[in-house]
């Protein structure tokens, strides 16, 4: 039933068979074809700039101001690619096996090996648009090195890079809205996708300034939508971050794979009160030249510089010599919460690690260390008040990135015809585990490289298909449909704020569905959320009106959904009863405390498939096959 | 971490065509830690529970970095603190039984949707006009094809760094996007993937940022003071520069 459409061949000629073979659209058609893309992060501006300028008719939604703020922007390490600049042994064949081993064998391989071989057009890509990459002095590109891997192969632009590559695509976006061929809506929000003869045929939207509710058509769709890390209501991701275009997607029938899959970071500024209402990344570059440890004494409450060294436990480089701090973020996760629960924690909460410049900074000098870091240690000292130069940042685990999302094919498509999902909204690419700068190249990738030619495919078969005009009786639908979810919010006049039901919400699923997970925490939590729903839809204030910029009301439509999905992941979880990558199931370790996989019964992606409100969702299953790389137990030691 | 209560002066104005005015509000039970943006957080909550509406501010990141937030805090644009965003500023800079005044960015081409959100795609309109290199995907050399020099790219950088947030304009008095334009205009002026569209980029850009209703720059530097990237006024130097090239060359 899930038919994954991998190109036949070696695995080294799948894509560039694929490209070879693909139907193409005749320029005259495909000024007919109508290509709705929601979301502009570095996936949806990415997509809309390429398609627009291969002659599709294209619009764009964002929900934001501006195209330029969506959450890419916030990236701040760098973009992986196999370019080998740096002459340390790197070729395609290595990003393809790190990614997949990264991911801890939860991916397809062909898709991975597609994305390592174009990640170096990336690069090439983004200089020619201007992107200001970091150089060396005589003028080439510079590289650092990042988790999981032991070549040089992250690009940067100082803290900044997923900001500059942003830009470059919203620049590239800009020139095809100015050219007329891309149509750009600014604060609309998507509110659900319509469904034709099977088909996604349009969209239903709300203009945030008026609260107008929209329908427009397109031959397809192309969700671009991101991530859903604020299900866990504190998280790296933007405040606006949702998960409503995927979630409506699914519920239209687009499965969804591995749920379930969160990438905790392990570097991340530690929570200070309940106030708080997101939480900050430190970039993982910083452990190149950052040390990670704690006391090795329990409750020692030395001010860290008056810690002697035989007194510190590095605890990375203790148990991981060959990687030592530069381990995978679920890997590095992991050991700091294992750390902290033996009573080692540092700080007023103890649920912190130090990471500690001090070597670095007597190596190399505090002018080095700032050029590398300068605006993340400013950053550091804006939010916590201490000046890493002096005292070692506080860091610990936060929600970061989902690699679950809607499930495609290797043409990107979901299981609905004609609706796509690229960038982190679907679940391709990162298996369990994503890898540092890894995001960046994925979102560039599908939206560059990938789907303008994968869309072809279903549109060259869509020539003859007039646009459908929106008084269609499934626009009728889809729209009522959007407007009674949002009149029932504004009409509830219950007594309870949308944050206090997002909280509670993050809540249960960061004791219970986060870091680490059991099967009476997870059967717990579905009851848990299933309560916290019903209350919501009882009990849920939502103040104002329909039809103005009404952010409390956007608010509520996310959060009902991220209560659906919260279930979701949580059942995802409890199916899976090994553990891999980021989803660690404490019933299968191995006696070191590493995360045990059971590949005999667990070597598939998961595809949930939606079956309405009263019964419970089916999970399928799509098989991983590996033919090029062996599966053997992950180890960094 | 200490308590703090605050009387906070809030510019409340419910859609483009209404009439704004400045509402009182008495938040108490504040600490220290929290960022100003949480501060508007709990704020809004107790107006969510008390049965009024939340004041509609733009934020996203919560970074510094997506340029989203937009608010004049005590007449200074992103508040008191220098290469600061508002959702970066925390509470310890403000003491206990201060009063706060928080409005939105005041300029034409910026109008006002509601409260502190106002409407800034005219920036886009900015970079529509010109602020990209036309390379279409698949046409581009290797990265390496074109070495450009350390300090060339570190300039370049210096100006890409712009995040669009308009604090500029909400300083000057003349509301000019001065700074904002020539960031972009700078940026790509100064590298080589930029020269083949240098002249006709800085005369599009520049007559674009007029068209928008922005005033004239008149060098009072405001606008670097308070920008949270601390971008600096020579780039306007090199826009000037620039766009008087491309007219003597036309």
């Amino acid at each position: 039933m899930l038919e994954s459409r991998i190109p036949d061949g070696q695995l080294i000629d799948k894509w560039t068979n694929y490209k070879s073979r693909v139907p193409l659209v005749s320029p005259s058609n495909k000024r007919r074809l109508d290509v709705i893309v929601i979301g502009t992060g570095l996936a949806g501006a990415s997509a809309a700039s390429s398609m627009a300028e291969m002659g599709y008719n294209v619009k764009t939604f964002c929900f934001q101001d501006s195209p330029r703020r969506a959450h890419s922007i916030a990236a701040q390490g760098g973009i992986n690619a196999a370019k080998n600049y740096q002459n340390d042994g790197d070729s395609v064949y290595r990003l393809f096996y790190d990614t997949i081993k990264g991911g801890d064998y939860r991916s397809r391989e062909a898709n991975v090996y597609r994305l390592a071989e174009v990640s170096a057009n990336i690069i090439d890509q983004c200089v020619a648009q201007g992107v200001p990459f970091a150089r060396e002095y005589g003028g080439t590109l510079d590289n650092r090195s990042f988790g999981g891997v032991q070549v040089s192969r992250t690009f940067y632009a100082r803290g900044q890079t997923g900001q500059q590559l942003l830009l470059g695509a919203y620049s590239a976006l800009s020139r095809q809205i100015a050219k007329g061929s891309v149509t750009m809506y600014n604060r609309h929000e998507m509110l659900d996708i319509v469904k034709i003869d099977g088909k996604a045929r349009g969209v239903i939207v709300r203009n945030l300034m008026t609260g107008e509710y929209e329908r427009h058509f397109g031959h397809a769709v192309v969700l671009a939508t991101g991530g859903y890390g604020n299900v866990f209501y504190l998280s790296t991701n933007a405040m606006g971050s949702n998960v409503t275009a995927v979630w409506k997607a699914y519920k239209k029938g687009a499965m969804f794979g591995n749920p379930c899959f969160t990438q905790i970071h392990p570097t991340c500024i530690p929570v200070s009160g309940d106030y708080q209402s997101k939480l900050t990344l430190m970039s993982e570059s910083l452990r190149n030249d950052g040390r990670i440890w704690v006391p090795k004494k329990k409750g020692d409450d030395r001010r860290p510089r008056d810690i002697p060294e035989e007194e510190r436990d590095y605890y990375l480089e203790r148990r991981y010599p060959a990687f030592g701090n530069l381990v995978p973020r679920d890997v590095a996760s992991r050991a700091a919460k294992e750390r902290c629960d033996e009573g080692f924690g540092v700080g007023p909460t103890k649920l912190a690690v130090y990471l500690d410049f001090k070597d670095s900074i007597k190596r190399l000098g505090q002018d080095v260390v700032s050029a590398r870091y300068g605006n993340l240690f400013q950053m550091y000292a804006k939010i916590t008040g201490d000046d890493p130069y002096t005292t070692p940042m506080r860091i610990y685990p936060a929600v970061h990135y989902t690699m679950g999302g809607l499930w495609v094919d290797y043409n990107l498509m979901t299981t609905v015809p004609g609706l796509y999902a690229i960038g982190e909204c679907n679940y391709s690419d990162h298996g369990a585990n994503r890898l540092g700068a890894s995001a960046l190249m994925q979102g560039l990738a599908d939206g560059y490289f990938v789907l303008p030619y994968t869309i072809g495919e279903y549109l060259s078969n869509d020539i003859r298909t007039p646009a459908i005009p929106t008084n269609h009786e499934a626009f009728d639908k889809a729209e009522k449909d959007a407007r009674d979810q949002n009149n029932r919010l504004l009409n509830n006049n219950g007594s309870r704020s949308v944050e206090s039901f997002h909280r509670d919400l993050g809540h249960i699923m960061w004791e219970n569905c986060g870091m680490a997970r059991n099967q009476g925490g997870l059967t717990k939590a579905i009851s848990e959320i299933q309560s916290l729903k019903k209350d919501y839809w009882e009990k849920v204030r939502v103040p104002g009106r329909d039809n103005v910029l009404n952010p409390e009301l956007e608010k509520a439509g996310r959060v009902a959904d991220f209560l659906e999905l919260g279930e979701l992941m949580v059942r995802d979880a409890l199916d899976r009863s090994e553990s891999c990558g980021g989803h660690f199931r404490e019933e299968s370790q191995t006696e070191e405390g590493e995360a045990l996989r059971d590949d005999e019964n667990f070597t598939f992606s998961s595809a949930w498939e939606y079956k309405g409100e009263a019964t419970e969702p089916i999970r399928n299953k799509e098989e991983l096959t590996f033919d090029t790389v062996h599966l053997t137990q992950r180890s960094y030691k | 971490m200490a308590n703090l209560n605050l009387t906070l002066k809030i510019w409340r104005q419910d859609g483009p065509e209404e009439i704004g005015e400045f509402k009182t509000y008495h938040v108490t039970r504040l600490n220290t830690h929290m960022s100003f943006l949480e501060m508007l957080d709990v704020l809004n909550e107790e107006l969510v529970n008390t049965g009024d509406e939340p004041v509609a501010f733009d934020h996203d990141c919560r970074e510094g970095i997506c340029g989203m937030c937009s608010m004049v805090i005590n007449g200074r644009p992103h508040g008191p603190l220098e290469g600061t965003t508002a959702c970066q500023l925390h509470m310890r800079h403000f003491n206990n039984d201060d009063t706060i005044t928080i409005e939105p960015w005041r300029a034409k081409p910026f109008p006002v949707i509601k409260d502190l959100v106002v409407d800034r795609t005219s920036f886009d309109r900015i970079i529509q006009s010109g602020g990209f290199v036309s390379i279409n995907t698949g046409s581009a050399p290797d990265g390496n094809a074109i070495p450009i020099g350390k300090e060339i790219a570190e300039d370049a950088f210096d100006a890409a760094a712009c995040i669009g947030c308009g604090a500029c304009v909400a300083a000057c008095k003349n509301a000019s996007a001065s700074l904002f334009t020539a960031s972009k205009i700078s940026q790509l002026a100064l590298l080589p993937q930029g020269q083949p569209e240098r002249e006709e980029r800085a005369i599009r850009m520049v007559r674009q940022m007029d068209e928008e209703g922005f005033g004239h720059c008149t060098n009072t530097g405001a606008c670097e003071a308070e920008c949270p990237k601390e971008i600096s006024v020579d780039y306007i130097r090199k826009m000037n520069w620039e766009y008087h090239r491309a007219n003597v060359r036309g």
